[in-house]
């Protein structure tokens, strides 16, 4: 008997759980942002997968003193043949240390992709402990926990990133730990404040009553009402992530040469703006598509998962 | 009102604290020696430990951090190891460049976003709403400093020979050293040494034009301004118009709107009125959240167009290892920060007494 309350209880939960995720994607199926965004993002991961195919060169390849390369910049790039250019061979030109510039950007999709992911994920499961337990255990945990969430917060995202990345050493992995902890605060509000209002819900006091561990009510009871805003501020943290990815790497903190990275060629071309400004043009732009994407998608899944907005 | 005002301030001590400790313990956490970093490779044992000593790093850690809690509170920052000048000098001569790119940005996104986002809340659905909220989208989604470099070839190359030609770099046209606002206007006299509080705001050159009545400084200051200014704003901007776009939105569903247009009154009192001021609410704190935004942006913009501002101070001396002027300019941008959110929060408070009394 004391077994079967909260089992019973439990499956109408899945049971509730499984239409609302089957509701929120009809809802998402006819939201034009988040078709739109899951195609940009669909694509790109095609691309990311892929970009052995969609290369046209080796991206760390310089085409100096290669067979039938000329190692020059094209005046006019990009040259597309159904455009009519006569040197099809480099789309988007080379760039400044004679490299592909098309095969460059292609395979930038890689680290971005998988920087902003990564990045959202660690912050997602680390902020998420902190704020559930935060929640859960109240008192003095919650105080301490929520009060160095406050002064992460009281530091400007990049600049606090800039400062990690510094003390740990320029590289991406470095780049990525640095965004990693100036996102957690985000979830660990987002999460404590779920928890703070479902832990007082009579399903929750009685599961207590019935004995069972934090841990259980924790996972089978609170996470998952507590996870559809942190997958929606998460989908929107991936684009911010990217960002502010590129930024470090721009600014010689990320990414170091000759990784692939758009906002590592973005800085590497930057003093040739003048002259070549297709260098600095489309890694640029490959950054601005990709957030755009993960925002458009985001955007579609606040709508979508809200129910409160659904109503209006 | 007062009680609200007290409990938020002290709110933000322990904020405060945190950030003294967290940038005391970033600063000495930045690998190397900052003794070979500031004097150079081939400084010695003996140069050194007395290098050390001056700077008080021999004390032990604790010390340190008292010595230099204490020192803040009196508004001593430190010397820079770099520059060898008080960071507190530094942060005068420097900051007026940030606070003006962040101000004339932020005037740009609010007085761009604001009314395009009530506009499109007014047109729902309409083609400017649309189009408004896919340029809103593509504006968060810009790279602040992609943006910048575009900007700069857009206005410095491709329009060098037509009237809307702009700048790409520096503050004002090279050459041009305006004399200060306090000279012009009397207020020190020649050779005498200004408070700290003149020269800072002498060197924010738009207000310097508009209190030494030079109209040429002034236009010159804002063509040098625009560009930068733009590009920190778009991704504000962006936001608040999105902000603006639903809150207006949700007021107008409201049942007091729709009384007020059952009552007859005029279309745009019904807007201007009831509905936007208790719609720039959420609007403000936007706003105030921005500020982060900002200096963000002004980091990476700074170093695109050559302005020696805060952000790229602070980056450059990370590299070189200037503790004291990373902690102290670090720990005046987070005190900033957290000050700006304290006031958006009275504000806020004060223009909704429902928060007041939660």
């Amino acid at each position: 008997m004391a077994n079967s309350a909260p089992a019973s209880l439990s499956s109408s939960d899945n049971y509730r759980s499984a239409n609302l995720w089957l509701e929120a994607l009809r809802n998402l199926r006819h939201s034009p942002s988040a078709l739109l965004g899951s195609a940009v993002i669909g694509a790109l991961v095609i691309i990311a997968v892929f970009a052995p195919f969609f290369a046209t060169h080796d991206p760390l390849q310089t085409m100096i003193g290669v067979p039938g390369e000329t190692g020059r910049l094209p005046s006019k790039p990009p040259c597309v043949p159904i455009l009519g250019c006569k040197d099809p061979q480099h789309i988007l030109g080379l760039d400044l240390n004679a490299r592909d510039l098309y095969s460059r950007v292609i395979y930038g999709t890689r680290t971005s992709l998988s920087v902003g992911v990564i990045t959202i994920s660690l912050s997602i499961i680390a902020g998420t402990a902190l704020g559930i337990t935060a929640g859960y255990m109240g008192g003095t945990v919650d105080n301490v926990i929520m009060r160095l969430m406050d002064v992460v917060l009281a530091f400007p995202a990049l600049l606090l990133a800039i400062s990690i990345v510094t003390i740990l050493g320029p590289g991406l992995t470095n780049a990525l730990l640095g965004i990693t902890i100036t996102f957690i605060p985000q979830y660990a509000r987002l999460s404590r404040a779920s928890v703070l209002s479902i832990k007082e819900q009579e399903f929750v006091i009685a599961e207590q009553a019935l004995g069972a561990s934090p841990l259980r009510i924790v996972l089978a009871h609170i996470l998952p009402n507590a996870i559809t805003p942190i997958i929606v501020q998460g989908t929107l943290g991936v684009g911010t992530a990217i960002l502010d990815a590129a930024a470090l790497s721009f600014l010689g903190l990320g990414a170091q040469p000759p990784t692939p990275e758009w906002g590592q060629i973005l800085s590497e071309s930057r003093n040739y703006l003048f002259t070549s400004p297709h260098l600095v043009f489309f890694p640029g732009f490959a950054i601005m598509i990709t957030v755009l994407g993960f925002n458009l998608l985001g955007d579609g899944m606040r709508d979508a998962l809200d129910p409160r907005l659904n109503r209006n | 009102m007062l009680k609200f005002i007290i409990r938020r301030l002290t709110f933000s001590i322990p904020v405060l604290l945190g950030i003294l400790l967290v940038t005391f313990t970033l600063a000495r956490a930045i690998p190397g020696d900052p003794c070979l970093a500031v004097l150079g490779e081939r400084a010695t044992k003996d140069i050194c430990e007395s290098f050390f000593r001056r700077n008080g790093l021999d004390q032990p850690a604790p010390v340190q951090l008292l010595i230099y809690i204490r020192n803040f509170l009196q508004g001593d920052l430190g010397e820079s190891m770099r520059f060898h000048r008080p960071v507190m000098e530094l942060l005068v001569d420097r900051l007026p460049t940030t606070v003006e790119l962040g101000f004339f940005a932020l005037l740009f996104a609010i007085s761009v976003g604001v009314p395009i986002g009530v506009l499109s809340a007014y047109r729902h659905k309409s083609a400017i709403d649309v189009g408004t909220m896919i340029g809103a989208n593509i504006g968060v989604s810009m790279p602040v400093f992609w943006l910048g470099l575009m900007l700069a070839y857009l206005f410095a190359v491709l329009l060098k020979d037509t009237p809307f030609a702009l700048p790409p770099s520096g503050r004002l046209t090279p050459g041009a050293s305006p004399a200060p606002f306090y000279l012009v206007q009397g207020l020190v006299a020649e050779g005498e040494e200004p408070l700290g509080i003149l020269r800072f705001l002498s060197r924010i050159n738009t207000l310097n034009a508009i209190l030494t009545l030079n109209g040429e400084l002034l236009v010159d200051a804002l063509r040098h301004l625009i560009l930068p200014a733009v590009a920190v704003g778009t991704i504000p901007l962006a936001i608040i118009a999105r902000m603006s776009r639903s809150s207006v939105l949700e007021v107008l569903s409201q049942d007091y709107v729709r009384t007020a247009r059952a009552k007859g009154l005029r279309e745009h009192v019904v807007v201007g009125k009831h509905a936007l001021k208790n719609a720039m609410l959420p609007v403000i704190t936007v706003i105030g959240l921005n500020f982060g935004l900002v200096i963000s942006g002004a980091v990476l913009t700074e170093t695109i167009f050559s302005l020696t501002g805060v952000g790229r101070t602070l980056v450059d001396s990370i590299t070189s290892r200037d503790y004291t002027l990373v902690q102290g300019f670090t720990v005046v941008i987070a005190a900033g920060f957290v000050l700006i959110n304290m006031v958006v929060d009275i504000l806020y408070g004060y223009l909704d007494p429902r928060i007041r009394f939660n």
